[in-house]
């Protein structure tokens, strides 16, 4: 079958190239850059794509996926279809599921979950055996059946001699840890620690107990000469190691939800649950200084943090309601309409973070937008407007604070495997 | 004159207005306390349920002696704090006592924001008792309305407000309602009982409690959680009473005209002397008896607002 995505702009930063580009795949396979005329493939199906964004697919380093064990909140399915529904060819979900993915059985159960998917689901192992910071997971059984990186996320890794043992153990193999950094004997408030906590009298949870981690990996990743990533960073002191980190040549790599870039902590004001979750919303200040880190490059990339609740668990008094919110379906729209539209980023430098970089640091290969290779593309319009409405989501669970949001930008297609998600459905493009 | 809200949560964004109608109709209902039979049929028919996830003896007694001299029917609900793992969530509890027909539900949660979210979750009429470490209205405005009643007005007053601040739901409603009727608040405490940022709410940080006793015309001495506070934020309990203890020694040093206040339950020789707790300058116990009147007031003007 062959198809044709007509009058796009086909942006890679992989690959330089920025350019308007008709695009002929045929079985799935991309086998022609450029002009096409009418008539040409008179057998093909041409989509009319005029000024819209033809990138090389998006990918999600940061998903919770919750099979095994949450199968009523999310599965590896549905999670998946959140994925393509929000613009995604790739993501990268974690491992606090029941059981732990930290062994190479289970790793192999998500890849037959997500078998014959158009988005591919790569399997980030835990750092340590159910995740609890005593005894190394088996990294290299792991990374054999597929594991892209290794994390304890939920908590950080526990010791700092466990950490350091389990960075240079996946450097064996080009693997890196990622970090939830948060200081064990600081945790366990509900919000950032500020004015608003005092205000609001919830437990507060202070950006300190977050650098005091990051510094800390920073500090061992110099001294092993290992790779570390910093998930969902949200501090503004956070941001600046990063930032002199990298001055230094320390391999040191971080990612921002759209959540710590789009909201701050007087949103908790009304006591809705869907704006709890850890790290938890930051000061304005905070804010700022992330964006500016997007714009330097500090931050490497954009990821959701995708945390599935069923109702119940969230509809709760505020200190009882779990932490994290959904974010697959809103995170394109997101991005652009406050770094884009807000002129802090182009679409290329977009496209990097939510595409480009996202696979470097974890060694998956970058689409290439070239004649020959398999289409892993993302369309996408950055000036269409629409509302949130999470009873469309793909997503299982609705737990978002961005129902009803107005948002300007989103995806409208996908393609992967040989497979179409577009106008809501699914399509098959080979045969 | 009505409230402007058909909810007391707190006394965040209460304009004065409201304030200074809660005290005067207080003082009205005061005058029945002292009356042979202190009862009025004004909630007469309106259905009042105390819903208290949280253990409280004096709050709870207040309200409800409160609500029963109003004559109101009332229904009261203890429990511990609710969890999912333990059965019935709060919104299903509440759904179905909502069915049963209440027109107000007065409640205590060790979460802060309950009040609020009961507010979305019914229609009766919420009254807040007290939410985690967030605000406690009524025991506010019963602090207010007991100074009111020694020194005549609270404009122009310098209050202090001593001991943990960083756990007290006390301590926020009064530096909210003080401030709106015109009073100078500050605070006094361990550095370590102070929450971040709070002199962004415009109050003053003392650690000197002798500075704080002779600078003020009030102080409100708040109870120190003895169990949970011991060797985390303070060192010990002897070195709280000698630092920041109040003892008549120190208020005669300092400020023998000083007004003492306490929400009680009273600490006897950890935040205040046994000489101070029973002596000429507080007014502990009338704060008490004064509380069952400024409930009936807010009951009286929530329940008969529509």
């Amino acid at each position: 079958m062959q198809i044709i995505l007509k009058g796009g702009i086909v942006i890679n930063p992989a690959q330089n190239i920025e350019q308007k580009l008709d695009l002929l795949i045929d079985n799935g396979i991309i086998k022609k850059i450029g002009a096409i005329k009418p008539g040409e493939y008179s057998s093909a199906k041409i989509y009319d794509f005029e000024n819209k964004f033809i990138v090389p697919g998006l990918f999600d380093m940061h998903v919770h996926l919750r099979e095994p064990g949450r199968e009523d909140e999310e599965t590896v399915v549905t999670g998946a279809n959140a994925a393509a529904a929000g613009g995604f060819t790739g993501l990268a979900c974690m491992p606090n599921t029941n059981p732990t993915i930290d062994s190479a059985e289970v790793i192999n159960f998500i890849n037959q979950k997500a078998n014959g998917h158009l988005v591919n689901v790569h399997s980030i192992g835990a750092v340590t055996l159910g995740r609890k910071g005593e005894s190394l997971a088996p990294i290299a059984e792991m990374v054999e059946a597929g594991a892209v990186a290794f994390s304890d996320d939920g908590v950080a890794v526990k010791t700092a001699a466990i950490l350091r043992k389990a960075m240079e153990y996946a450097s064996m193999y080009d693997k890196l840890v990622i970090e939830h950094c948060e200081d064990e004997s600081l945790a366990g408030g509900a919000m950032n620690e500020s004015v608003v906590s005092t205000q609001l009298g919830l437990p507060p949870l202070p950006s300190v107990s977050e650098d005091l981690i990051v510094m800390r990996d920073i500090l061992l990743a110099e001294y092993v000469g290992a790779r570390v990533h910093i998930a969902h960073i949200s501090t503004k002191a956070s941001v600046e190691m990063v930032r002199q980190a990298k001055k230094k040549g320390i391999n040191v790599t971080a990612e921002v939800t759209p959540h710590h870039f789009t909201l701050t902590h007087d949103s908790l004001k009304t006591f809705d649950t869907n704006f709890k979750m850890n790290p938890p919303l930051r000061s304005k200040e905070d804010v700022l200084a992330i964006i500016e880190g997007l714009k330097d490059g500090t931050i490497d990339c954009i990821a959701s943090d995708h945390a599935p609740h069923s109702i119940e668990e969230k509809d709760l008094e505020f200190i009882n309601a779990p932490n994290g919110i959904i974010g697959l379906e809103t995170q394109l729209g997101l991005a652009i309409t406050e770094l884009v539209h807000k002129g802090h980023l182009t679409i290329s430098q977009l496209v990097e973070k939510l595409s480009v970089n996202p696979r470097k640091i974890l060694n998956v290969p970058v689409p290439q937008i070239t004649e020959d290779e398999n289409a892993d593309l993302t369309i996408f319009d950055s000036d269409m407007v629409w509302t949130v409405d999470k009873n469309k989501f793909k997503s299982k669970s609705k737990n978002t604070p961005f129902d009803k949001r107005l948002l300007t930008g989103k995806s409208i297609a996908v393609i992967n495997n040989g497979k179409m998600f577009i106008d809501d459905n699914f399509l098959n493009i080979t045969g | 004159m009505a409230l402007s809200t058909p909810h007391l949560l707190g006394l965040n964004g209460v304009p004065k207005e409201d304030i200074q109608l809660i005290l005067d109709t207080a003082t009205t209902f005061r005058e029945v306390l002292d009356r042979p039979i202190k009862k009025v049929p004004t909630l007469q028919g309106k259905t009042i349920v105390n819903l208290f996830y949280e253990s409280s003896t004096r709050t709870r007694i207040s309200f409800e002696l409160a609500q029963k001299r109003l004559s109101a029917d009332i229904v009261n609900f203890s429990k511990g704090t609710s969890s999912v793992s333990k059965g019935e969530s709060f919104k299903d509890t509440v759904k179905n006592i909502e069915a049963m027909k209440v027109d107000m539900i007065v409640v205590r949660h060790s979460s802060a924001g309950v009040p609020h979210y009961l507010t979305r979750i019914s229609n009766a009429n919420i009254i807040n008792a007290g939410d985690g470490l967030h605000e406690h209205p009524t025991q506010a405005l019963l602090d207010m309305y007991s100074i009111r009643e020694k020194l005549n007005s609270l404009e122009g007053l310098r209050i202090c407000i001593i001991g943990d601040i960083a756990h007290s739901r006390v301590a926020l409603s009064n530096i909210y309602g003080l401030k709106t009727m015109g009073a100078t608040v500050n605070v006094c405490g361990p550095a370590t009982m102070i929450p971040k940022e709070l002199e962004r709410l415009g109050v003053k940080i003392y650690n000197n409690v002798d500075k704080a006793i002779a600078e003020h015309d009030v102080i409100n001495v708040l109870r120190i959680q003895l169990e949970r506070e011991a060797g985390i934020s303070i060192p010990s309990l002897r070195e709280y009473h000698n630092y920041f203890g109040i003892t008549a020694e120190r208020i005669e040093r300092n400020n023998k005209d000083i007004l003492i206040l306490h929400p009680g339950p009273i600490n006897r020789g950890v935040e205040l002397s046994s000489e101070v707790a029973d002596g000429p300058y507080q007014v502990i116990l009338n704060q008490v008896t004064n509380g069952v009147a400024i409930r009936m007031a807010v009951l009286y003007l929530l329940g008969t607002a529509n």
